[in-house]
């Protein structure tokens, strides 16, 4: 039990700590682009610092599930505070309603897994569930499974809750290089692989990660290739490559995916860190149509970016290769040849916009606004030291996964990341060899494309978008999905919020008040009751008493012959009635007669 | 029959009368900095002194603690009974910070008769109190009647709301509305007791040893609900919510937003004189609705509120919407969470209330329409809202994640699917509050805003760090906290599933983890 424990605890704890090595470089650039472009220090390294504790609470807390887990997830509100606080760029106000509302979206179906695992097992200790991860069926692992996918999704920016990210962009190029690079949205793929006993007992919650990732590796990087702003291509680019970690976890290759949420961290967060120093030299320009011929004006930003894109899009031997290519040789192997076919799709349009985005930034006529253009300078040393570091890392870090399927780094992971029940595909060196001399020919394919439409015939771009408005503006807006969610959910929502208010003010206070009312208008009611029939009556009976009294008064005058008369008439009415009392009717009539 | 821990001191005594007390020498008094000093110093040692019980307080026990108990009307068996429990005990704690906290805050803001101020301010401390530490249902009710006295002037005199004479009377007539039929109920509890004992009493421990048949229990329970409900208040019975918190002085929304006495009903009396009626299948069903209908509906109504004190007022109901439905989840975490919550809406939301306060005395208004780009002015204020605001939607580090989470679990283990709807309350929770947040505090700086506005003062300041400490405190480290209440939790879980073994549950989930972390 303790053994299974340190294996699980030590890899993962480490891995991220290598990761942790952007964090840190990542950190002192954001000090010094503060230093240069913004009034507000301390706030910024302040919440910098918070963005910094949730991921590394994420990896060291794998005592349970429940917690640490939720915090990475729910972090992100801190990050989409931390980054507006700074408001670099105007923010579109419905964006952020999105980020809130999808990220929760996914701590929802987080939520409901860790419920469903508290219901089934009575605790959330790690090793105490995934000890007796077998005991469950499979209806249970596959909802659990499930619910687990949608805080994966959700926090990993697949499709359909992958909106939030791009628009995260607008921060400030350090935070973005911390989101998109390090950890923070890879948080998902690391739970899918933290949890694989599970997934790999439900075979078909295991399928939709597969194809939500490799969708999401197609769509996201079609939509890379019409971005106009330096930091969307990459955003985008980042939705996509996570897509190909979730296809690895689809497929089994766990250890590909987590080498691949690696190798990512080097080249993702290097070329975040160069754009961040590009935009720097042009002094905030992030539209790439407003760049070119930058190679000559700053040196070093352009050749770590160049190395930057190699690696992402697959030219061997820099790291991406190795990673992307273990993702898809699985893929092939394995027998997912429609899972293979996205992927090398994808990987064919990342090279296409990488190298489009590399074109169009440093080489080519100089299209930069005259009154920036003067202004251009290299990073200084405290920025481009990061980027050195990085681009060696992107340079040779994927050689910890070579041979692939083999290399140190399958080793180092092997005893938490090998799926269950999976039998040993001994593949030739000739298959594998094949699988990896097409992906170098997908790449250079996408080098070769972007070469001829940006550095031979730049205006060839063009004319294909005016050849063909309508996709070209649909791509260009992300095939309206904010806009469809805005319809579906956004609105909606709104409107309700507004008809109940309405409600809440109109018809259920009017209730109440009008039992208020009401009370009032019976009271009213009342209160003329009271007054004109219950005091009359007694009114009447004072007034009759009165009359009665003044008659009687009369009587009394004082005088003597009239009490006689008084006397006389009482004493004949007196007689006369005892006897009708005591003899009967006849003996009085009989008296009068 | 409970067991009761008795202390040397009368402590509870002494925390519900010295308030008074400390009113009556505020009204001899003239010199208006010495008014203001005094009230500070008799609400600072008033938390001297529930510190010192908190300290004292034993926990993982259902037992009674500082109990005090007189006659006082013998005949009808009501009598002077004080003491705190798990349930309670906490409660004390939070009212006397939170006066703590509202005398700083009305230090410098209430320049209008400032010595009726405090005397209102700590007649409603001693009331409260007394709400907290009855054990006697009819001290009770005393005290639940009484607090409406100071809570009225306060609304109707200082109030910044055109409205707040109506907000006043309207508060003032829907509570007694509902504690009519409270009442009611009480005395029905005691004819009962009559009938077993041939004696009347109104104390809780007296009540509890005798059985009461089921269909009285269900007209006792709605009874009692009514007087509940409409002070908690449970949807859909808030509509005085809105008036009196927007029309009423922050003082006083602090206070009502804060002190969630009606949901503490439920937890004192309802669940363990009426375990039968409380689990009937109808009445689970329908205050299983209400809650579920309350989560929603606030969270959907505050997302498109303006003004940010009714927005509070919708996301407080969807707060008390999950309270209820932890409570009726009838299990250990959901009571236990929906308790916590309780406490935790004290620091959150009545620390939402501080700083809307803050805000409003700068602008006079706090509305999202004239207001944005705040964080450029005030840095300060946007932190602690931050903070205070993210404890508020429950994100995990802060309190509200750990009373939110255990409703959660708590409702998904009794009937996920009512634990499914609950879930996206968490989603609008976030919706509602970010979005307000971005519009108000960060953005483009409003021109209409005046060109000077202060940041926090130390005063203000102090309070953003007690609450925030608070909410961390809570958020990192809710043992001893949960561990205060623990015992009389599994007290009123045992009393409604009699003989039910529930001992590898007794510790609660996020006590255990944390201290094995």
């Amino acid at each position: 039990m303790s053994n299974l424990k340190n294996h699980l605890v030590v890899p993962f704890s480490i891995l991220p700590i290598s990761i942790d090595d952007p964090f840190n470089l990542v950190e002192i650039k954001g000090v010094v682009f503060l230093k240069k472009n913004l009034p507000v220090k301390v706030p910024f390294i302040n919440y910098f610092l918070i963005v910094l504790i949730p991921p590394c609470e994420l990896v060291s807390g794998n005592r349970n599930l429940g917690q640490p887990f939720s915090i990475g997830i729910r972090f992100t509100g801190f990050l989409v505070a931390a980054h507006q606080i700074l408001d670099i760029r105007p923010i579109i106000p419905v964006a952020s309603i999105y980020i809130s509302f999808f990220n929760r979206i996914g701590d929802a179906g987080f939520l409901l897994a860790i419920f469903l695992i508290f219901s089934h097992y009575g605790t959330l200790d790690y090793t105490a569930v995934m000890a007796n991860a077998s005991t469950l069926s499979t209806e249970m692992a596959t909802a659990i499974s499930l619910c687990l996918l949608v805080g994966a999704i959700g926090k990993s920016a697949q499709l359909p809750l992958y909106t939030w990210l791009p628009d995260a962009m607008e921060g400030p190029t350090p935070v973005s290089a911390l989101i998109h690079a390090a950890t923070m949205v890879t948080a998902g793929v690391y739970m899918v692989v933290r949890n694989h006993v599970l997934f790999d007992m439900a075979p078909m919650a295991l399928a939709t990660v597969g194809i939500i990732g490799g969708i999401t590796a197609l769509f996201a990087a079609t939509i890379g290739l019409v971005q106009n702003d330096i930091k969307r291509v990459l955003a985008y680019s980042t939705v996509s490559q996570l897509g190909y970690m979730f296809l690895a976890c689809g497929v089994g290759a766990y250890t590909a995916a987590i080498f691949h949420l690696m190798t990512h961290a080097f080249f993702k967060a290097l070329l975040f860190l160069s754009a961040g120093s590009v935009i720097h030299a042009l002094s905030g320009e992030q539209d790439i149509r407003k760049m070119g011929g930058l190679h000559n004006k700053i040196p070093i930003t352009h050749k770590v970016f160049l190395i930057g894109t190699l690696a992402i899009a697959g030219i061997p031997p820099l790291a991406g290769f190795w990673s992307k290519d273990e993702i898809m040789a699985h893929a092939f192997v394995h027998g997912y040849y429609h899972l293979y076919l996205l992927a090398a799709v994808g990987a064919f349009l990342t090279s296409f916009y990488m190298f489009r985005l590399t074109y169009l930034t440093f080489y080519g006529s100089s299209r930069v606004d005259p009154h920036v253009a003067h202004h251009i300078h290299e990073s200084p040393s405290v920025m481009t030291t990061p980027l050195v570091v990085l681009a060696g890392l992107a340079l040779f870090g994927g050689f910890l996964g070579v041979p692939p399927e083999h290399g140190w780094f399958h080793g180092f992971l092997h005893e938490v990341a090998a799926p269950l029940g999976a039998e040993a595909h001994e593949v030739g060196w000739g298959v594998l060899f094949g699988l990896m001399s097409v992906a170098v020919a997908i790449a250079l394919g996408g080098w070769g494309l972007a070469h001829y439409m940006y550095a031979i015939r730049p205006q060839m771009a063009n004319e294909w978008a005016a050849k063909s408005p309508q996709v070209y503006t649909t791509i260009l807006n992300k095939y309206y999905v904010d806009e469809f969610y805005d319809c579906l959910i956004v609105e909606p929502c709104k409107k309700l919020g507004m008809l109940w208010d309405w409600f809440d003010r109109h018809i259920l206070d009017r209730f109440v008040v009008g039992i208020g009312r009401g009370t009032d208008i019976s009271a009213g009611a009342i209160t003329w009751v009271e007054k004109y029939v219950i005091y009359a009556g007694l009114n009447v009976v004072g007034y009759s008493n009165h009359l009665l009294s003044w008659s009687w008064r009369k009587l009394q005058s004082g005088m003597v012959h009239h009490y006689a008369a008084i006397i006389v008439i009482g004493l004949a009415l007196l007689i006369h009635l005892v006897l009708v009392w005591f003899v009967g009717s006849s003996a009085a009539d009989m008296s009068i007669r | 029959m409970q067991e009761e821990l008795q202390f040397g001191f009368p402590i509870l005594s002494f925390l519900t009368f010295f308030p008074l007390l400390g009113a009556l020498v505020l009204w001899s008094l003239k010199d208006q900095d010495l008014i203001r000093k005094g009230t500070l110093g008799i609400a600072s040692l008033e938390m001297v002194v529930a510190s010192l019980m908190l300290l004292r307080f034993v926990p993982e026990t259902a037992a009674m603690q500082f109990a005090e108990r007189h006659e006082w009307i013998p005949f009808l068996g009501i009598s002077y009974h004080l003491a705190v429990d798990g349930i309670s005990v906490l409660f004390v704690g939070l009212t006397a910070f939170l006066i703590l906290l509202l005398v700083l805050y009305a230090w410098d803001t209430v320049t209008d008769r400032p010595k009726a101020f405090y005397m209102c301010l700590l007649g409603m401390e001693a009331t409260v109190m007394g709400i907290f530490v009855s054990i006697d249902l009819m001290l009770f009710f005393v005290f639940w009647e009484l607090m409406l006295i100071p809570s009225y002037f306060l609304i109707k005199l200082w109030g910044p709301g055109e409205q707040r004479q109506y907000a006043a009377l309207k508060y003032v007539l829907y509570t007694l509305l509902g504690s009519v039929f409270m009442l009611v109920g009480f005395c029905l509890l005691s004819l009962n007791y009559f009938e077993a004992k041939q004696a009347y009493s109104f104390d809780l421990l007296d009540l509890l040893s005798v059985q009461i048949p089921l269909s009285l229990q269900l007209l006792i329970f709605w009874l009692v609900f009514l007087g509940l409900a409409f002070k908690a208040p449970v949807f859909p019975f808030h509509s005085w919510l809105p008036d009196a918190l927007v029309q009423g002085p922050f003082s006083m929304s602090v206070m009502l937003a804060g002190i969630k006495l009606g949901t503490y009903g439920f937890l004192r009396f309802s669940f363990p004189l009426l375990p039968d009626a409380s689990q009937h299948a109808t009445v689970v069903a329908i205050l299983m609705t209400l809650g579920l209908a309350a989560i929603v509906y606030g969270a959907i109504v505050a997302i498109i509120q303006a003004d940010f004190r009714r927005l509070l007022v919708f996301s407080s109901i969807s707060h008390l919407g999950f309270v209820v439905v932890g409570m009726f989840a009838l299990n250990f975490q959901g009571i236990q969470g929906s308790l916590m919550t309780m406490i935790n809406l004290g620091f959150s939301t009545a620390g939402l209330f501080f700083l809307a306060g803050f805000i409003y005395e700068r602008l006079g208004h706090i509305d999202v329409r004239q207001c944005s780009g705040l964080a450029k002015k005030m840095p300060l204020l946007a932190t602690f809202m931050l903070i205070i605001g993210m404890a508020s939607i429950g994100l995990p580090g802060t309190n509200g994640f750990i009373g939110e989470f255990l409703i959660l679990l708590g409702v998904f283990q009794a009937w996920w699917f009512y634990g499914a709807i609950a879930v996206t309350g968490v989603i609008f929770a976030a919706a509602y509050f970010l979005w307000f947040y971005e519009r108000a505090i960060f953005g483009p700086l409003k021109e209409s805003l005046p060109a000077v506005i202060k940041d926090l003062n130390s005063r203000e300041w102090a309070i953003g760090v007690a609450l925030s400490v608070m909410i961390f405190w809570i958020g990192i480290y809710p043992s001893p906290f949960l561990r205060m209440v623990n015992g009389s939790v599994q007290e009123v879980v045992d009393r409604l599933h009699p003989g039910m073994a529930t001992a590898q549950q007794h510790d609660s989930l996020i006590s255990v983890e944390v201290t094995r972390n």
